[in-house]
């Protein structure tokens, strides 16, 4: 099957043609008839401009297409066509315009077993504002340790300004990095995704910021990079990306997240916005949080902060001395109780993020949890996957 | 500064310098907790210290311009939103079109703008006033989010025409400002200045049929007055306008959820005459006629807004760079009118007749005439809704001439299909066109509030999508946070 590409389409039954989104677009890519308002495919470079101001939404529709849908076509409407069938070759279309930005994601949330869905409550993401040609140049505002000084791994908590540019994130968001310089073959460097760890009305509120959660890794080309910037220093990032693993905004909702490491970086995040925007939220919002030693959990002091009525902690590790090991899948077990209680919910959501290896270990612990009260955990989680409320971001 | 980012560092967020403007901020202060204590008395009753899930625009900036999140109304951020200054722009009609754009009031047009910024000023509190009541009766928290969502939008519109009071017309300006806060809607003594601004909304139809019909006519003053000379004015309505497309929204799609509710609950119960009006009302829905009845109501009133056919007043304003027609830069003309005709409606012989009339002085008409075209649309596709359901009914708009108060028809009788009769014909007849105490009746027996999350009154159905891509069963107001 040939290479389905993006385009950009208007739902007739929704839009009440008030022509807002035809003022908002700085290329002319948006027309009307007496019947509908269109876009055309020959020129929507997908800035999103339009999308913000519509008051309907109907503007934010997508299909995937092998041949693009003419203006002629589209005048003629009542109602917007169902996605065509262009194959499955691609789970994370919709989650980014560019290919290689779309295989990462792919490949981080392909531990979801099947299409991820983004929660129902979840905001609808703005992705790829600023691509590889059109980055955002962002600048420094601070950058400092996040593990204790003598912890093996070093990770850094990043705050990057965005000055006068509008960039909207949602939580669960990533932005691109690629470092600066070219290959040995003279081309620039792969993309790197960096998890958005700050709110999305910013690191601090009303700031126009946002904050990474970076772990240097020896020889790392992008980590090394990332982490020896200085207050000040300028940084090019794109994004936002993804789609799909999003904090859902009900209140009632329940949040099981579970991580390692910066894995965190979303869940710093989703505990941010709770505390923020849903203070009384009737929601539980419970997290496990593996690492070998207090010193080497990022945001161990911070977490400690966070009342209890925010967030639940579980705080797991595995090398204490004089102490048995302890993984997250160990602490979960002993909670069969309460998490089954929470899988039988269909508020609950569950995110996992973190290293590769963690996956098999939590889906064993949450099947062993569920058969111990007579549940099946391989039929709840495809189940909770098509409900927007199984997501994976592993890497 | 940048004028994209709004600053929050003043208690009024803003993106036109106020830190560094004392004069106008001191005033701005000083408005603030009269203002306050009008949201407080007369803004909407009950659920104050609800947690209202409400956007509020936070830059001009069309990426991400507004933010959604829980908020209590009074602790709503309003603030002073203008859009971009566009570099070189110039007059677009008039007797100063190609002129750059006025940053400073000219002397001579002072009293006229001063008039049309209080006129539009006024209507915005107005609505909230007339709204007022009806947060008890919502039909879902979908719609109540809505209905607040229009108020806390309305009264901002109220800060964007005070500041400019405030800024350009010193002491005339504060007096003004005070004043917006004194008239009330239905007042004997002090009621708002346009008529369709001191009608009751009593139930939530004419809620619907208010933002469809009457916020329609103020985006089209919006549209003319973005087109203006003065370029503050301009830039401030350039931004209202974006927020005004959600009250249509919340209209269009309010009138199309209670017609397909009808459509549905006729269906089922088997009934194929949209006239067997009492079978249709034990069914718990409003009846399509009476829907008929509340659009003639609610679009005449709106027409009587546009003012006379032919007006001086328009003309003056249009002359001077002022205030200029929907749409001005995309129209093929002089853009000055000095000798171009227009068709205008009069009563000719009897019969309501179109005659060319100088263009200048029927500014009014056009512009009405935009906005008739504007409104019929909506009018198709609540239609569409109808068909698609197989019910056998047409929404129309009535003529021009029918129940109107304002301009060339006020003093006569005309049928909605246009045709001239008598006081005593149309007294007979007046309640099968217009809504009868009955309807009225009957609209409030169905009133009653339907506050749990994903639960909506009988007479209307679920959106078809919610805002902000949250599903119908979000918890859109938190009632007892």
């Amino acid at each position: 099957m040939s290479k389905a590409k993006r385009q950009h389409l208007i739902d007739p039954e929704i839009c009440i043609r008030c022509y807002t989104c035809e003022d908002a677009c700085p290329i002319d890519a948006i027309t009307h008839d007496d019947n509908n308002v269109v876009v055309d495919a020959s020129i929507c470079n997908f800035c999103m401009d339009c999308i913000s101001p519509c008051p309907t939404g109907s503007i934010d529709n997508w299909r995937f297409v092998t041949k693009a849908y003419s203006l002629d076509a589209q005048f003629e409407w009542d109602e917007l066509p169902e996605q065509e069938d262009i194959g499955d070759d691609n789970d994370s279309l919709g989650e980014a315009i560019e290919d290689d930005i779309g295989a990462l994601i792919s490949k981080a949330h392909a531990g979801t077993g099947g299409r991820p869905v983004a929660p129902a409550s979840a905001s609808k993401a703005s992705i790829n504002l600023f691509s590889r040609a059109n980055p955002v140049v962002a600048t420094v505002q601070g950058s400092y340790r996040i593990t204790d000084a003598d912890a093996e791994n070093d990770v850094q908590h990043i705050i990057l300004g965005l000055g006068d540019t509008v960039f909207p994130v949602l939580e669960g968001q990533s932005v691109g990095i690629v470092p600066p310089g070219t290959r040995d073959d003279g081309r620039p460097h792969d993309f790197r995704l960096y998890s958005i760890c700050s709110a999305r009305d910013g690191e601090k509120r009303n700031g126009n910021n946002i904050a990474l959660t970076v772990k240097r890794v020896d020889g790392g080309l992008c980590s090394e990079y990332l982490c020896n910037l200085k207050r000040g220093d300028k940084v090019e990032i794109t994004g936002p990306f993804g789609s799909t693993f999003l904090m859902p905004n009900d209140p009632n909702c329940n949040i099981v997240m579970i991580c390692t490491g910066t894995g965190s970086a979303p869940f710093r995040a989703f505990t941010e916005r709770r505390r923020r925007a849903m203070p009384g939220a009737s929601g539980k919002l419970v997290m496990y949080f593996g690492a070998r030693t207090p010193g080497e959990l990022p945001y161990f002091g911070p977490l400690k902060k966070v009342p209890t009525s925010v967030l639940e902690q579980h705080l797991v590790y595995s090398r204490l001395k004089d102490q048995p090991k302890e993984y997250v899948q160990d602490r979960m077990r002993k909670h069969a109780d309460s998490l089954t209680e929470l899988l039988t919910s269909e508020q609950t959501h569950i995110f996992i993020c973190g290293l590769k290896g963690m996956e098999t270990g939590v889906d064993e612990a949450l099947a062993d949890v569920c058969r111990g009260k007579g549940l099946v955990w391989d039929e709840i989680k495809p189940q909770m996957r098509r409900q927007g409320r199984y997501h994976v971001e592993t890497y | 500064m940048n004028e994209l980012n709004v600053s929050y560092d003043t208690s009024i967020p803003n993106n036109v310098g106020l830190a560094d403007d004392r004069r106008v901020l001191k005033a701005l202060e000083k408005w603030h907790p009269g203002y306050l204590d009008w949201w407080k008395t007369m803004g909407p009753e009950g659920f104050q210290e609800s947690m209202v899930y409400l956007r509020t625009a936070v830059s001009v900036d069309p990426k991400g311009w507004a933010q959604f999140g829980y908020v209590k109304m009074p602790e709503y951020r309003w603030g002073v939103l203008l859009a971009p200054q566009e570099e070189g722009r110039t007059i677009p009609f008039g007797n100063h079109m190609g002129e750059p754009v006025w940053q400073e009031i000219p002397g001579e047009y002072r009293a006229m703008l001063r008039r049309l910024v209080v006129i539009q000023g006024d209507t915005e509190p107005a609505s909230v006033e007339q709204q007022r009541h009806l947060g008890a009766t919502a039909p879902s928290l979908y719609d109540m989010r809505n209905l607040f969502q229009v108020n806390v939008e309305e009264a901002r519109h109220l800060w964007a025409m005070v500041y400019l009071l405030q800024k350009y017309f010193g002491s005339d300006g504060r007096e003004e400002s005070a004043e917006l806060l004194r008239r009330r809607s239905g007042d004997v003594d002090k009621p708002r200045m346009l008529g369709a601004f001191n009608e009751a909304t009593p139930d939530w139809l004419s809620f619907f049929m208010f933002t469809y019909f009457t916020d329609r006519d103020g985006k089209m003053q919006l549209e003319s007055l973005a087109q203006s000379g003065f370029d503050p004015l301009s830039r401030t309505c350039r931004f209202m306008l974006t927020e005004e497309a959600h009250h249509m929204f919340v209209g269009e799609s309010g009138i199309s959820r209670v017609v397909q509710r009808t459509c549905e609950a006729m269906k089922e119960a088997g009934i194929t005459d949209p006239y067997d009006i009492e079978a249709i009302r034990k069914l718990g829905v409003i009846d399509l006629p009476t829907v008929q009845k509340k659009a003639n109501l609610h679009y005449t009133l709106s027409l009587d807004l546009f003012g006379s056919e032919i007006s001086t007043n328009a003309a003056n304003a249009f002359n001077a760079g002022l205030k200029g027609r929907y749409q001005e830069t995309k129209i093929d003309d002089d853009h000055r009118l000095l000798d171009a005709t227009y068709p205008v409606m009069k009563l000719i012989d009897g019969k309501p007749t179109l005659v060319n009339e100088p263009a200048l002085t029927a500014i009014n008409m056009r512009l009405r005439d935009d906005y008739s075209a504007d409104a019929a649309k909506g009018v198709q596709r609540w239609n569409k809704v109808i068909s698609k359901a197989g019910v056998d009914f047409e929404l129309t708009l009535p003529h021009t001439a029918f129940h109107r108060h304002i301009g060339e028809f006020a003093n006569i009788n005309v049928t909605p299909d246009g045709e001239l009769v008598d006081n005593e014909s149309f007294s007979r007849q007046r309640d099968r066109w217009l809504p009868s105490v009955e309807d009225g009746e009957y609209i409030a027996s169905l009133m009653k509030g339907c506050m749990e999350p994903g639960k909506y009154a009988n007479w209307i159905s679920p959106p078809k999508v919610a805002i902000d891509n949250l599903p119908g069963d979000f918890e859109f107001v938190q009632i007892a946070a």
